[in-house]
């Protein structure tokens, strides 16, 4: 349930630089970087901006083993979508593997990798942005920073504090289940004892939403006019720093990339 | 503080969009500033749409959420517009005030101070006088917390003042409270209801509370208006004379009024047989995290009830939980008598779900978390068929609960529809459907009035009397007077001491 405690970081240091930058700055970090590293699939540009991230993760102030323990899950996305290219990708240059139909070649590999490693640079930063963000502090800075509309912003931020509710409505859900007697009847079964209680999950999640948005209306929430920030969100020059350095990381990925060949702009559409 | 208004209505109603029939309507009310009413009426009167109404949070404009009639209105304004004003007015003072009943869905952000500076922001107060003002909301309630402190894991008591606390912000000039305390323990029941006696001492503020529970309110109103579905108001007046003349109905209605809940204990339980044996059993309720109770020996047995007591986050649940073979012990074990198990593993927690139904029966606190299908027939039916009993045995079998448990006209309803007294007695009835020799229950009387209350402890009466085992989490005094053989008492970590019944 720990993925779904949005908000819940207790172990993230917040004296560290990137704790202290404005959720905003760090949010724009994460959209150059992805950027930057959409427009090629090459292991040279994407590795070496991996290897920056990882070099920069001490400026996070998430530690080492809180970051293992919350972004493995990226390589459950990088390591088969970089082993199907492998496999199925057009294949060029020297065959490293020859399976009959499917061949693994010295192009078809580097593409694999390529892309491995770009899903783990693209999402290492999303994920170290969530882990060292306060959900409220996000919402603050979108709201006031971009200008977001602040009934919408606010509206989602709530919705998140419904979430860790929602979370132990389900076990009880799932332990009511057994309670009844369900859920020994193998997968097909399982499917349709599971479509029933996420229905009434949904059930409980809109009489609790609906209480919710009760007592925000009840607060003022929006009864239109001007509405004040008890915590301003600011953009300082620590976050105009902040960016800096995730634009000088992209290009510097960029330049190796170049510099070696393996940069090759991807048109989109034709990938 | 905004000075109290005037509250009038003539005629109101109010019908949610695509509804039929209306939530409340024909209400003439005039209430005074500074005057405390309780309203009274049983489920369904519309007490909650017409504090929704005072909030000025029902619009039945064209582009509204219904459709309303007559007026409603605070010092001549139309309500909605009322609250509107003071929101645009930039003081931070709120027409009105709203608490309600379910503590976990009134929290809005994560981080105390944010949750009560809330509203002040929404009435674009100054943000250097926020601060100030959210520090002496959280003092009135008596929450000391600092204000970063994560909304996570505060109480049910502690978030239900930290609600108060955002309300009492915004200065209201009428306190509207709806059933503030039905979901909190008995101390933090008295805690809100005292923050509540000194804020009105205080501020003079108009106060209207709905409550089942009259006697923790009863020495702090000075007026009851009691509401009937459909029918407006039906008595008004002073609190000791409408409760007077009006007892016997409000009794029938399952209204508490004072003095007349007590009930007989029940004759002394025969010696019993054990069915359930917990043995050093520790139990959690986050396996990465040390057992909230350890060391816990207890018997079940036949023909008595076992109860659980102690305060809310003590760890009655989890233990029952354990008992009831929906969750694996931490360490100890559960013994289910060779009887009990039939055949089976004599740890419950092994149990199939198939066999468990059969042996062991569990209510759960809310009642629509075990509901699984779409008709209360249907529902009734479920564990006979997955515990293999013959056809004709299941549809004798369910008539009879239907029939006994009064909800033969509503077998076709679909059970999230009902009244929380019907989902209470439904979820009694589908675990009584495959005749399970212990049941199993999580503060069943949750939130009940005075009449479910009452017809479930006769009918737990009769299942001991024919031998049923029961095992019970309840901070509901007279309940556990009324059916408990053994009491042990759960909390502060340590094994549950055993009290005298």
């Amino acid at each position: 349930m720990s993925a779904l405690e949005l908000g819940v970081r207790d172990d993230v240091d917040p004296g560290a630089v990137l704790a202290r930058a404005n959720p905003v700055a760090k949010l724009a970090v994460a959209t150059v970087i992805a950027l930057g590293l959409l427009l090629s699939v090459d292991p040279v540009t994407a590795g070496v901006a991996l290897a920056l991230e990882l070099a920069c993760l001490p400026l996070t102030g998430v530690p080492l083993r809180g970051a293992w323990r919350r972004s493995w899950i990226l390589l459950l996305a990088a390591v088969p979508t970089g082993v199907l290219t492998a496999f199925f990708g057009v294949d060029d240059g020297a065959v490293l593997l020859g399976l009959g139909p499917v061949d693994v070649s010295a192009g078809s590999a580097s593409a694999g990798l390529g892309i491995t490693l770009r899903v783990l640079a693209i999402g290492l930063p999303g994920v170290l942005l969530v882990l060292s963000t306060d959900p409220t502090d996000l919402a603050d800075a979108l709201a006031q920073v971009l200008r977001l509309p602040h009934r919408f912003v606010l509206g989602a931020l709530a919705a998140t504090r419904l979430l860790g509710v929602m979370a132990g409505e389900w076990e009880q859900l799932t332990l009511a289940r057994r309670a009844r007697g369900l859920g020994d009847d193998g997968l097909l079964g399982r499917v349709g004892t599971f479509g029933g209680q996420a229905f009434a999950l949904l059930v409980l999640a809109l009489r609790r939403g609906g209480v919710l948005a009760t007592t925000m209306e009840s607060r003022g929430f929006g009864a239109g006019g001007e509405r004040t920030w008890a915590r301003p969100s600011r953009m300082s020059w620590l976050d105009v720093f902040v960016v800096m350095c995730g634009a000088a990381l992209t290009t510097t990925a960029t330049a190796v990339g170049i510099a070696v060949g393996t940069w090759e702009l991807v048109i989109v559409g034709s990938a | 503080m905004t000075s109290p208004p005037r509250i009038r209505a003539r005629g109101w109603g109010w019908r949610h969009g695509g509804r039929l029939a209306w939530a409340v309507r024909g209400v003439d009310l005039d209430v005074q500033p500074g005057e405390r009413v309780l309203l009274l009426g049983p489920s369904g009167a519309g007490k909650s749409t017409l504090l929704a109404g005072i909030a000025g949070l029902l619009d039945g404009s064209e582009n509204g959420t219904g459709e309303d009639e007559g007026e409603l209105t605070l010092d001549g304004a139309l309500a909605r517009d009322a609250r509107a004003r003071a929101v645009r007015r930039g003081r931070g003072e709120a027409a009105t005030g709203l608490l309600l009943q379910d503590p976990s869905a009134q929290t809005v952000l994560s981080r105390c101070g944010d949750d009560v500076a809330f509203g002040l922001e929404n009435h674009a107060v100054p943000a250097d006088q926020i601060w100030d003002r959210v520090r002496q909301a959280l003092d009135d309630v008596g929450l000391r917390v600092a204000l970063d402190r994560s909304t996570t894991h505060l109480s049910g008591g502690q978030r239900q003042r930290l609600a108060l606390a955002g309300v009492l912000a915004l200065r209201p000039g009428v306190l509207l409270l709806d059933e503030p305390t039905a979901m909190l323990d008995p101390p933090g029941a008295a805690q809100v209801r005292d923050v509540v006696a000194d804020v009105l001492a205080s501020s003079g503020a108009t106060c209207l509370v709905v409550e089942h529970r009259v006697e923790a309110w009863v020495d702090l109103v000075d007026r009851v208006v009691v509401l009937e579905p459909g029918g407006g108001v039906v008595a008004d007046g002073c609190t000791g004379a409408v409760l007077d003349r009006h007892s016997e109905a409000l009794a029938a209605q399952g209204v508490w009024a004072p003095g007349r809940q007590s009930r007989t204990p029940r004759r002394a339980a025969l010696p019993a047989d054990g069915l359930l044996t917990a043995r050093s059993l520790a139990v959690t309720r986050d396996t990465s995290r040390p057992p909230v109770l350890s060391e816990v020996d207890l018997e079940v047995g036949t023909g008595r009830c076992t109860a659980l007591v102690g305060p809310n986050g003590g760890g009655k649940s989890t233990l029952l939980l354990a008992l009831a073979g929906l969750s694996r012990p931490a360490a100890g074990e559960v013994l289910a008598d060779r009887a009990l198990a039939s055949g089976a593993s004599p740890n419950p927690h092994r149990w199939r779900p198939r066999e468990l139904v059969t042996r062991i029966g569990s209510v759960f606190q809310d009642p629509r978390h075990q509901f699984v299908t779409s008709t209360v027939r249907a529902e009734l039916t479920l564990g006979p068929r997955r515990a293999g009993v013959p056809e004709t045995d299941t549809t004798r079998r369910v008539d009879g609960l239907l029939e006994r448990l009064r909800l033969a006209a509503l077998a076709e309803a679909n059970p999230f529809t009902l009244s929380g007294g019907e989902q209470r007695r439904l979820s009694v009835a589908t675990a009584l459907a495959t005749a399970p020799r212990v049941l199993a229950l999580d503060e069943p009387t949750f939130g009940q009035d005075a009449r479910t209350w009452a017809e479930l402890v006769d009918m737990l009466a009769d299942l001991l009397e024919d031998g049923a085992g029961l095992v019970v989490a309840s901070h509901d005094e007279p309940f556990v007077a009324a059916l408990a053989d053994d009491v042990h008492r759960v909390g502060d970590g340590r094994a549950p001491r055993r009290v005298p019944a």
